[in-house]
Parts: C-alpha cells; sequence; structure tokens
C-alpha cells in the first residue's frame, strides 16, 4: 500500500519535471537554421565532388597520368590526354566523372601527383537530367570558370 | 510485472500473420518481420533480412586494399569510425605497420565521438519508437555539435574514411581540439537533462522496466555482444577483452547493467556516453606530438595468411577478418557484424510478447539494418 | 416558443460548425508551431506569415486528394465512419455555454448530453479500424474500445462527484455556483472535496485517454500501428478524423473549464466572459499539446493497470470523501 503511494506520488513528480524540462526549452531560440534562406557555410576540408585546381595562367595542372583512375574503387573517372608539340608533359583534353557513382572517398585527390584536383564546395547539386551527373566534365567546368573571372 | 496471459489461453487458436515491414515505422530501415499473432500477442516472429544486402564483402574481394575503405564506412553508417578502424588495423597488423601514437590518439577521440553520436541517433529513435518525438530532436541537436566538429576534422559528415594504413588522413587542428573539449563541457549537463526528460519518467520506466528479458545465456547462443550483454551484465567490452590501439592506456570503465532487460541496456548506452567522454577527455589531455602517418609503401600488398582485428563499435562487436594470397587484391574479406546476432535473438525474445512490448524490445536492439544485410 | 427561437438556433449551429471548424484548423497550426517550439524547431514558417497560411494550404491539399476505398473493405461503414465522428461533436457544442448568454441550449441536463455526444467518437474510431481490412485497424479498433470502456469509468465517477459538489446537471448552473473570486471556483472547494486538485487531475487524465491523445494514443500509436484505425483514410476522410480530435479536445477542455475553473467567470472581474472563457479554453488546450510533446506513449496494458487499479479507486475514495463532507457541512 505504502509502495503505491510512492510509486503513484514519485511517478507524477517525474511526469512534472519532464513537463517543466520541455516548458524550459520552448522558451529558448530554435537551433535550426532557416534553410534556404539561409545556408551554412562548408567547412575547408569539405568534400564535394572532383574539380580542376587550375595553376597561374588558368590552365590545368593534369597530366593524363591514369593515377586517379587507378585509385578509384568505383572506376568512376574516364582521363584522355595528349602530348602536345614541344611540351614537356602530357595535358588532359578530356576529364570525366561520373558522379552518380562516385562515393566522395578522396582517393584521387589523395593521389594526385600534381594536386591537379581537388574538393569543391558545391552542395546544392540536383538536377532533373541524370546525364549531367553521369558525364561531368572538368575540363569544360574549368573554363567556365575562367570565363566567369 | 505479473505474467500476461492471453484471454483465451486454452479455447481455439486463432491466429494471423502481421508483416512488420519492409516499410514499417519502427523497423528504422527495410528490415520486415514475419509475425504470427494471436490478438495482441506475438506467437512466432520469421526475420526475413537481405533487402538492403550490397554484397561488402565480395566487393572487397574486386578491389585493392585500399579501395575496399569507403566501403567500410558503409556498413553500419552510425559508427563509420570504428567500422573504418577494423579494417586499417587487420591490414596494419598483416603488414606489420605502427602507426604513429599521435595517429592513435586522434583515432580513439574521432572514435568516440563517433559513439556518442551513434548512440544519440539511437536514444532519439528509441523514444520515437516509444511515441516521444521531443528527444528525438533534443538528441540531434546535440549530435550535430559532433557532426560538426567531424566535417570539419574529415570533410564528411557521416561516411568519414578517415583512418588511413599507418594513420588518419588529416592532422587535428587547435579548432578541433577546442570545439570538442567545448562538446564535453556542454554535453555533461545535457546527458543530466535527458536523464531527468527520460530516464526517470515513469511512462518510459513502466514501459522498459522488466521487458524484454535477454539474458547472458541468450547473448551467447546467438553471438549479441555489445550493450546488449554488456545489459545482461557480462562486462564483455573488446576495448578491454582484446584491447587494441590505446585503450589499454585510458582509464574507463565498462558499463554493465545486470538487469538484463530494455532498461538494462538503456543504462548501458547511457552509462558508455559518460564513459566516453572521460575517455576523450584523457585522450585530448595526452595527445602527443608528431606525424599523424607512419612510412607507409605507396602500394599497399600485404603478405599471404590470415588476419583479424575487432573493434568495439557503437552497436558490439565488429570484426574484420582478411586472407592475402599476397597479391594486390584481398583473397577474402569476412566482416563480423553486431547487429546480425542483435537480432537474430529476435525470434526467441519476442514470443508470447504484447506487439508495443516487442517494438519495445527490438528498439533496444539498436538495430542498423544495412549492417544486418551488409 | 417565440418566432426568433428557429433563428437563433439556426445561428448557433451555423456558428459552433464554424468554430469547430476553425479551432480545429489553427490549432493544428498552434500544435505544430508549439511542437516547433518544444523541440527547438521553427515549426511552419512558409505559407503566410508564421505559417499563418498553413491550415487552409493544408485543408486544400486534403480536399483535393482522392478518395480511396481499400478493396475488400466495407464501403458503406468505411465511408461512415467519419460521418459519424463529426456530427456528435459539433453536436456537443450546442450545450456548451460560453458566457451568461451566449448557449445554444440551456438544457437542464447539459451533463449526460454532452457525455452522450462525446462517446460516440468511440463507435466512430471502431468502425473506422474495423471496416477498412487493415490488421493493424482491427488492432486499433480493439484496443480504442477498451481503453474507453476502461476510462469512461473513472470519468463518471468524478462527474458524479462534481454533480454532489454542484447538485445541478445543468451546465449553467454549475458555472453560476462559481461566481465570484476565483477561491469559488469548484477546483479550490476544499470545503466540499479536500482532495479537489486530484480529482481534477484525474479528470484530465481520463479526457486525454477519451479523445485518444498522447500519452494515451494506443489506437494511433504510429510506431506500432502505423497509423491505426486510419492507417486506409486517405484525403479529406482522414481530414475529419483530424478535424473531430481536435473538436473532442476542445469539448473536453471546455468541460473542465465549466467543471473545475468556474467557466465565463472572471477571477478579478475586468473583461466579458466570454473572453475569460476562451483564455482558460485555451490554456488547457496548451498544456494537453504540452503534454503530448513531453512524454512516450503508455504500454497498453499499463493504461488499463492505471485506470483499474489506480484511478476508480482513488475516484471512489474522493467520490466517499465528498459526501461524507457534504453530509457534514
Amino acid at each position: 500500500m505504502n509502495n503505491i503511494f510512492k510509486d503513484v506520488a514519485g511517478g507524477f513528480i517525474s511526469l512534472m519535471i519532464g513537463m517543466g524540462i520541455t516548458l524550459k526549452e520552448f522558451f529558448r531560440k530554435p537551433v535550426t537554421v532557416h534553410y534556404p534562406r539561409e545556408s551554412l557555410k562548408m567547412t575547408p576540408r569539405y568534400r564535394s565532388h572532383i574539380i580542376f585546381t587550375p595553376d597561374e595562367d588558368g590552365a590545368s595542372k593534369c597530366i593524363a597520368c591514369n593515377m586517379c583512375v587507378n585509385a578509384c574503387p568505383s572506376q568512376c573517372i574516364y582521363v584522355e590526354g595528349e602530348k602536345k608539340e614541344g611540351a614537356r608533359k602530357k595535358s588532359v583534353t578530356k576529364y570525366e566523372l561520373n558522379f552518380t557513382t562516385c562515393s566522395l572517398c578522396g582517393a584521387c585527390v589523395e593521389v594526385c601527383p600534381t594536386d591537379a584536383i581537388d574538393f569543391s564546395k558545391r552542395y546544392n547539386l540536383a538536377s532533373p537530367d541524370k546525364e549531367r551527373f553521369r558525364r561531368m566534365d572538368l575540363c569544360k567546368d574549368l573554363e567556365e570558370r575562367n570565363r566567369k573571372k | 510485472m505479473m505474467e500476461l496471459q492471453p484471454v483465451h489461453a486454452t479455447g481455439p487458436q486463432e491466429t494471423f500473420v502481421l508483416n512488420l515491414g519492409p516499410q514499417h515505422p519502427a523497423t528504422h530501415g527495410v528490415l520486415r518481420i514475419k509475425l504470427t499473432m494471436d490478438g495482441e500477442f506475438i506467437k512466432d516472429a520469421v526475420i526475413v533480412a537481405g533487402y538492403v544486402h550490397r554484397e561488402h564483402e565480395k566487393m572487397g574481394e574486386n578491389r585493392t586494399w585500399a579501395q575496399f575503405l569507403p566501403n567500410t564506412s558503409r556498413i553500419d553508417y552510425l559508427s563509420a569510425m570504428m567500422y573504418t578502424h577494423a579494417y586499417v588495423g587487420a591490414v596494419e597488423r598483416a603488414c606489420g605497420i605502427q602507426p604513429p601514437s599521435r595517429a592513435e590518439y586522434i583515432r580513439v577521440i574521432t572514435s568516440e565521438l563517433n559513439r556518442i553520436s551513434s548512440h544519440l541517433v539511437w536514444w532519439g529513435a528509441y523514444l520515437l519508437d516509444l511515441g516521444g518525438m521531443t528527444p528525438l530532436l533534443y538528441a540531434f541537436d546535440d549530435r550535430e555539435k559532433i557532426l560538426d566538429l567531424l566535417e570539419a576534422l574529415t570533410g564528411a559528415r557521416l561516411t568519414y574514411c578517415y583512418y588511413r594504413f599507418g594513420g588518419v588522413l588529416e592532422d587535428v587542428d587547435d579548432n578541433f581540439i577546442a570545439g570538442t573539449r567545448a562538446f564535453v563541457k556542454e554535453f555533461r549537463p545535457r546527458l543530466r537533462m535527458f536523464r531527468r526528460l527520460v530516464s526517470e519518467n515513469i511512462i518510459f520506466r513502466k514501459r522498459v522496466e522488466n521487458i524484454g528479458i535477454i539474458d547472458a545465456e541468450m547473448c551467447r547462443k546467438y553471438g549479441a555482444t555489445g550493450p546488449m550483454i554488456r545489459g545482461a551484465g557480462v562486462p564483455y567490452d573488446v576495448r578491454r577483452a582484446e584491447p587494441y590501439s590505446v585503450y589499454p592506456e585510458l582509464d574507463f570503465e565498462v558499463a554493465t547493467d545486470p538487469a538484463a532487460d530494455s532498461m538494462g541496456r538503456y543504462k548501458v548506452r547511457m552509462e558508455e556516453m559518460e564513459q566516453s567522454l572521460r575517455i576523450i577527455e584523457q585522450a585530448l589531455d595526452r595527445l602527443p606530438d608528431g606525424p599523424v602517418m607512419a612510412k607507409v609503401p605507396r602500394v599497399i600488398k600485404v603478405p599471404a595468411g590470415e588476419y583479424c582485428y575487432a573493434t568495439e563499435a557503437a552497436r558490439g562487436r565488429f570484426e574484420v577478418r582478411i586472407v592475402s594470397t599476397g597479391k594486390l587484391i584481398p583473397h577474402r574479406i569476412r566482416l563480423r557484424t553486431p547487429c546480425f546476432g542483435n537480432l537474430s535473438l529476435f525470434e526467441e525474445a519476442a514470443r508470447g510478447m504484447m506487439l508495443a512490448d516487442g517494438i519495445a524490445m527490438m528498439g533496444s536492439l539498436d538495430l542498423v539494418i544495412p549492417d544486418i544485410d551488409r | 416558443m417565440t418566432t426568433v427561437e428557429p433563428i437563433r438556433l439556426l445561428l448557433f449551429l451555423v456558428g459552433a460548425a464554424s468554430f469547430v471548424g476553425l479551432n480545429a484548423a489553427y490549432l493544428v497550426w498552434v500544435e505544430r508551431k508549439s511542437a516547433g517550439r518544444f523541440q527547438r524547431r521553427a515549426g511552419p514558417t512558409e505559407v503566410g506569415y508564421a505559417g499563418l497560411l498553413q491550415p487552409i494550404a493544408d485543408a486544400i491539399k486534403l480536399m483535393s486528394k482522392q478518395l480511396i476505398v481499400p478493396p475488400g473493405a466495407d464501403r458503406f461503414l468505411f465511408r461512415m465512419a467519419p460521418v459519424m465522428m463529426m456530427p456528435p461533436a459539433i453536436m456537443a457544442f450546442a450545450i456548451l455555454p460560453f458566457s451568461e448568454h451566449l448557449v445554444a441550449i440551456d438544457f437542464n441536463v447539459g451533463l449526460i448530453a454532452l457525455f452522450a455526444f462525446s462517446s460516440f467518437n468511440v463507435i466512430a474510431v471502431m468502425l473506422a479500424g474495423w471496416s477498412s481490412r487493415n490488421k493493424y485497424g482491427i488492432i486499433s479498433a480493439a484496443r480504442v474500445v477498451s481503453q474507453n470502456v476502461a476510462y469512461e469509468i473513472p470519468m463518471m465517477l468524478v462527474i458524479i462527484t462534481m454533480l454532489l459538489v454542484s447538485g445541478t446537471l445543468s451546465l449553467t448552473g454549475i458555472v453560476e455556483q462559481q461566481a465570484g473570486a476565483f477561491w469559488n471556483w469548484n477546483l479550490f472547494n476544499l470545503a466540499a472535496n479536500p482532495l479537489m486538485p486530484v480529482t481534477f487531475i484525474i479528470f484530465f487524465i481520463c479526457m486525454l485517454s477519451e479523445t485518444n491523445r498522447a500519452p494515451f494514443d494506443m489506437a494511433e500509436a504510429e510506431s506500432e500501428l502505423v497509423a491505426g484505425a486510419y492507417t486506409e483514410y486517405a484525403g479529406m476522410g482522414f481530414g475529419v478524423f483530424f478535424m473531430a480530435e481536435y473538436a473532442n479536445i476542445i469539448i473536453g477542455c471546455a468541460l473542465a473549464v465549466i467543471l473545475f475553473f468556474g467557466g465565463w467567470h472572471s477571477p478579478i472581474g475586468v473583461f466579458p466572459g466570454v473572453i475569460w472563457f476562451l483564455l482558460k479554453l485555451y490554456l488547457l488546450i496548451f498544456i494537453v499539446i504540452w503534454v503530448r510533446w513531453t512524454f512516450p506513449r503508455t504500454q497498453f496494458y499499463g493504461l488499463l493497470n492505471l485506470s483499474w487499479k489506480i484511478l476508480i479507486p482513488v475516484t471512489l475514495f474522493t467520490f466517499l470523501l465528498s459526501s461524507v463532507m457534504i453530509k457534514i457541512f
């Protein structure tokens, strides 16, 4: 009998404590960010899909050595390159990333001997067209960025 | 607690089959449980797993040692750090690579942060299973802080892929250390708040105490590990039983609870979060200077043989067994995941329970479905 | 009966129906907004200022959806269930006295009529679960019946206790007795029943259970029964259940205000009575929402245990106590 009273009273107090806690939270500011009205800045190490890092002239540093192609666990990179007249090294002519199978592991960035590729900070990636992600042309992307500058 | 009996314990038995899943709010993923119900009582349960089977083990046989790294964080996406640690550890053990001690300490810190964030998801989701919506959001508020820290460090929020053979990808910076210290400081009062809001709540206690008894014997039978077996009073923790990394140098207790019911498992996980905070604090204090990567050959070649390495993941013992024939790619990668063992005892434990209790028990198993199916 | 009477009644009917509709819609907004605040989110913000047009957008969405009857379901009962849910709830508003003069019918057995109407929703939910030919729905139907049977009894015992204290079945009469300062409210009428606050808490618990609100929302326990009896309902069929749920909350809270908080009587004497009535009403509704977003759901047999082992003995005791007190004083 005594136990029941203790149980009921203790239980009731525990419920009141719980309600007190939620009421306190009720009057605190929301912690959410009102996306898309405001958005957070990506951290410097944020890993989105890869892009070329240009050299001083705005050209790609890629030497089409295929190291990234071999390192990639999901075979989602395709590189073509050619040796231009008088150049010492090969230069890239086509660099395609199949973003639909990329797992953003960063093996390609790590292995690159010339630091030609790096992670972008783009995260608002959506398109009604799957092809846009299936063949992401990094050379074209670099050209576009150069033009915008 | 009194014995619950179906009303018509003798009379004609009419049962029906209830498909819990593959799309059901309580299974947290595509898990299907075929329940044979007698009214509200579960007479029999058959687990139908495999809806998200992705052949991680087979994938391992088709790529180089390093290329398997991203896979490890996608098996149990909530404790990616510990899973990568086990795989990296197995290869390091095979090749005789000794990672520098700074890297080992960073691994411990990030693993324990990951453990807290995993337990927070479980805590919130468990309360969601029991019908309490608000704790989930409180848990995610704190988890967000951990994810922000880890994102700044590794570049990803869930699938970190941060450990490498012989160390870690990048060194921690002062921001991370200061942020982690701040988190540890402000998370302790939050844990106290959680305890007052939920653990002591009479409704919650009535729902989990003496519900879903899973004793040590049943855990042994089905190979259940982690908080499951610790919640049954057995102090089995891979961090202590088969010490790895720098855990032997750190002072922490293995949380156990003799109750063996859902509350016991709940308490163990809550206590583990506190212990993880202690580990993080100690590891931050002792964090040595030095490199974070050992000298490792560019192309890893594992000498022929069989090697294994186990870590204590958030859900129990995760073990990687690799078989090498000395080639560039593994001969076999075997992953022993904790959730599979933890789930398989559901059939036996759920028999005779009421539906709502069965779900309260299933929530306390802390299942991650891709981890079961891998 | 004068010629004005039918017009007056018609006006009240329209008034009650629109009051229910508006309140149901905007209580959803209040619920979502305060749920957001309890969970430290913003809640609805996009549609209109502070999301104020959200209920209207929701209503348009629900109304534009197809009404699906699952194959194998009992078509007639499946369609009837939501219809049966709403009218009793609106009818109950005819009896509720919002202020001294703002009452459609001043019934002398108003309390009994109110209960007759408000226990109707059990049948509707049961039929919904039963007719939709869904296993979750059937479990939910069985739950809702046994839950309501268990909670009608302590509820009735509380009502009888309050009848002893007030001595009338008329809702206006009950309120009139509590006129004056707030210590005249039944809640503080400790001379008649020293355990009055306990009686109120029991009433509140029973009210939560009657209206299937958390933490007693067994019938639609979303983590066990998906959506229980409402699983198969789409569009406005679901919308009507939703509205009726809020209408029932309003009735329950209004009854609590009438029985315990002195109805339209103001504790300090300013403002017209109806404002005080609504103020007390919405305060109680806020508590209902607050309770929902704080606690986990109770277990089914725990709920029945609470009713039969704690609430019924305690209400019997308070009933006995107040009869003795009234006899003595």
